[in-house]
């Protein structure tokens, strides 16, 4: 059976030194949500722009639906539905107008691009703004134009890049109730995410990206089933109290605790009696938590499980040629909760 | 690797999708003028909404009529037996989609800041009709305010010396001469980094080439250093041109066909220089 998209080692490098794709491979099975799941700059990106069409690889192939991204790229196109992390919506025509654009561009007839039009507005809530410029919408507005935009020709196959980043709460589980329908009509979904949270909610099968590189896959029990379900924050005043009451913590989580400046990290299965535990043991030494916070694991505490360090998400990184030793090594600069990525402190 | 998956399963058992397969010959060239006329229609509505944008843009060509005619005009002795107004409406025209240009140049250059271009690079939409949606949308906003500054032009005194004719001819020459200098500022617009720098890179290149010509002074007036380059370079060679068709053999020297040929040959060079080019950057631009 043909993949919906498989990704066969592909490669990219920017102005030749910048490393975006360091031979990245993976497939989505026909009618089913794939997260490619990662920090920014870890070639997620790159990896949909060259998938859609947009970009060529330096080197490695691509195929949606059995159709090569390069070599036969006119017909990948009438296949796939692109909504990209900028909302790339025409500000100045309204809702209904960017729509009939991008159907007419799809080369559908206008009665038929009329009753589409019609159709997305109401399933994206959007009917009554429809004939108002894009000017006046909201980011979530704007955003669920966005993905409107990209199903008008019904596509087969859908890229979603970071389609919820920026957006409010609310909006968030909006849009993910309006993906998890797509794939009940039978669209295959390739997401791209730095929140755990959203892969592991709405993605049947994810791959965690950094440096370019897929350095984890599985489906979302499988990732977390190194993690411990919960994790707890405990704060100290100081760096050196953190690392006292680490050392005590030792042996109460599922894994070791990390310190990150002040704070502690343990990753443990059952937060509320383990809370319990820790504070009686602190008291024990003397130490008074200045914060303390049970959590559901982030993106962040996934990678520092499978790398060993926190995701980065800063430009130079990119392009910094990334040495196995450094990747490996355990990197944590007392501020280092500054430097960590944002997608994963919700 | 490609050989081995060469079309022999795909599409089979998949529902058909709404998208039509990739036409070829004639059928294909439908869809190549009809996406330059969804993007050009785009383009047109974005005017439309943005009406102070435009009034803007053409309140300067405005102001200038107004300012030579009734400040400068009376210093400048342009050609004897003729009112300056008459001398002054060819070089406000090109002035007017010279300056008009740089909004083709912020539109593509915003485009592309904006994200939009990718979402038409990942559509199954001719390669071409971005830039020539955008020229033709361009073309007609350059018709509009030509027939402003000829409503203008005739308030204050614009007389129309040649006829009809020849200032209709005058006009087809200038936007000839317009929409190939349009492919020179979409080549800028798909340079520049942002819509801020592609405005600030298309003026200095502007500004020297429509002062230091016939615009508003005749050439004898300037230094002799400056008269070649003033009457030789090609906003200074539509202006004669213009000139020649619109008021006349009497006004304007030399033979006007001669002018007008020079001038088309200009245009037709830009057009053909600047044309590939803007394709050229349009596909290299990611």
């Amino acid at each position: 059976m043909t993949d919906a998209i498989e990704a066969l080692d592909l490669r990219k490098t920017f102005g030749g030194e910048v490393l975006a794709l360091d031979g990245v491979s993976f497939a989505v099975e026909e009618g089913t949500i794939f997260g490619l799941l990662g920090p920014n700059g870890a070639g997620k990106t790159t990896a949909v722009r060259i998938l859609t069409t947009i970009l060529a690889p330096d080197a490695g192939t691509g195929h949606v639906l059995g159709y090569d991204v390069v070599a036969q790229a006119d017909q990948v196109r009438t296949l796939i539905g692109l909504a990209g992390q900028y909302a790339a919506v025409d500000e100045n025509l309204t809702g209904r107008e960017n729509l009939t654009m991008v159907g007419r561009l799809n080369h559908m007839d206008r009665p038929a691009v009329a009753k589409r039009a019609v159709e997305l507005l109401e399933q994206f809530g959007l009917t009554d703004a429809g004939d108002r410029p894009l000017k006046t919408y909201s980011g979530g507005m704007r955003r669920r134009l966005d993905v409107a935009a990209a199903l008008v020709a019904r596509p087969k196959v859908l890229f979603l890049d970071e389609p919820t980043t920026g957006l409010d709460p609310q909006s968030r589980v909006d849009l993910w109730a309006m993906i998890e329908h797509l794939v009940v009509e039978g669209t295959s979904v390739l997401l791209t995410t730095q929140y755990l949270e959203e892969a592991d909610t709405l993605a049947h099968q994810i791959a965690v990206v950094d440096h370019g590189r897929v350095i984890a896959e599985g489906t979302p029990t499988q990732l977390k089933s190194d993690l411990g379900a919960t994790v707890l924050d405990v704060g100290l005043a100081d760096e050196h109290l953190a690392n006292r009451a680490a050392g005590i913590l030792g042996s109460v989580g599922t894994k070791s605790p990390t310190v990150s400046g002040t704070v502690v990290e343990l990753p443990v299965d059952d937060g509320p009696r383990v809370a319990m535990e820790v504070l009686r043991l602190l008291d024990q030494h003397a130490l008074v938590p200045t914060t303390f916070r049970i959590r559901e694991p982030s993106l962040d505490d996934v990678f520092l499980a499978i790398t060993g360090k926190r995701a980065e998400a800063d430009e130079d990184d990119a392009t910094k040629s990334p040495t196995d030793g450094k990747r490996h090594s355990r990197r944590r600069a007392p501020a280092g909760a500054g430097t960590t990525s944002e997608g994963g402190q919700r | 690797m490609s050989t081995t998956t060469t079309a022999i399963t795909p599409g089979v058992g998949l529902a058909p999708a709404l998208s039509p397969g990739i036409p070829h010959g004639a059928a294909r060239l439908r869809w190549v003028v009809a996406d330059a006329l969804t993007i050009t229609k785009r383009n047109l509505i974005a005017y439309t909404r943005t009406p102070e944008a435009l009034f803007f843009s053409t309140l300067q060509p405005i102001m200038f009529v107004l300012l030579f005619r009734y400040v400068f005009g009376g210093a400048i002795h342009a050609i004897p037996g003729l009112s300056y107004i008459n001398f002054l409406m060819a070089g406000i025209f090109v002035q007017s989609v010279g300056f008009g240009g740089i909004g083709t140049a912020v539109g593509l250059a915003d485009d592309l800041q904006k994200g939009l271009i990718e979402r038409f690079r990942a559509l199954p939409m001719a390669r071409s009709a971005v830039l020539a949606g955008r020229t033709t949308a361009d073309l007609v906003r350059n018709v509009l305010v030509l027939l402003l500054m000829t409503g203008v032009g005739a308030l204050v005194g614009f007389s129309f010396p040649n006829g009809a004719l020849g200032f209709i001819a005058a006009c087809a020459l200038v936007l000839l001469f317009a929409y190939a200098l349009l492919w020179g500022f979409a080549v800028i617009g798909l340079t520049a980094s942002n819509s801020e720098t592609a405005q600030v890179m298309a003026f200095p290149i502007l500004f020297p080439l429509i002062f230091a010509s016939p615009a508003f002074v005749p050439i004898s007036q300037m230094p002799g250093w400056l008269q070649g380059f003033a009457s030789n370079q090609p906003i200074g060679v539509v202006i004669t041109a213009q000139r020649a068709l619109m008021l006349g053999g009497k006004y304007v020297p030399g033979s006007a066909a001669g002018h007008v040929l020079v001038a088309l040959a200009w245009s037709v060079g830009l057009l053909v220089v600047f044309a590939p080019l803007a394709v050229w950057r349009y596909r290299r631009s990611t």
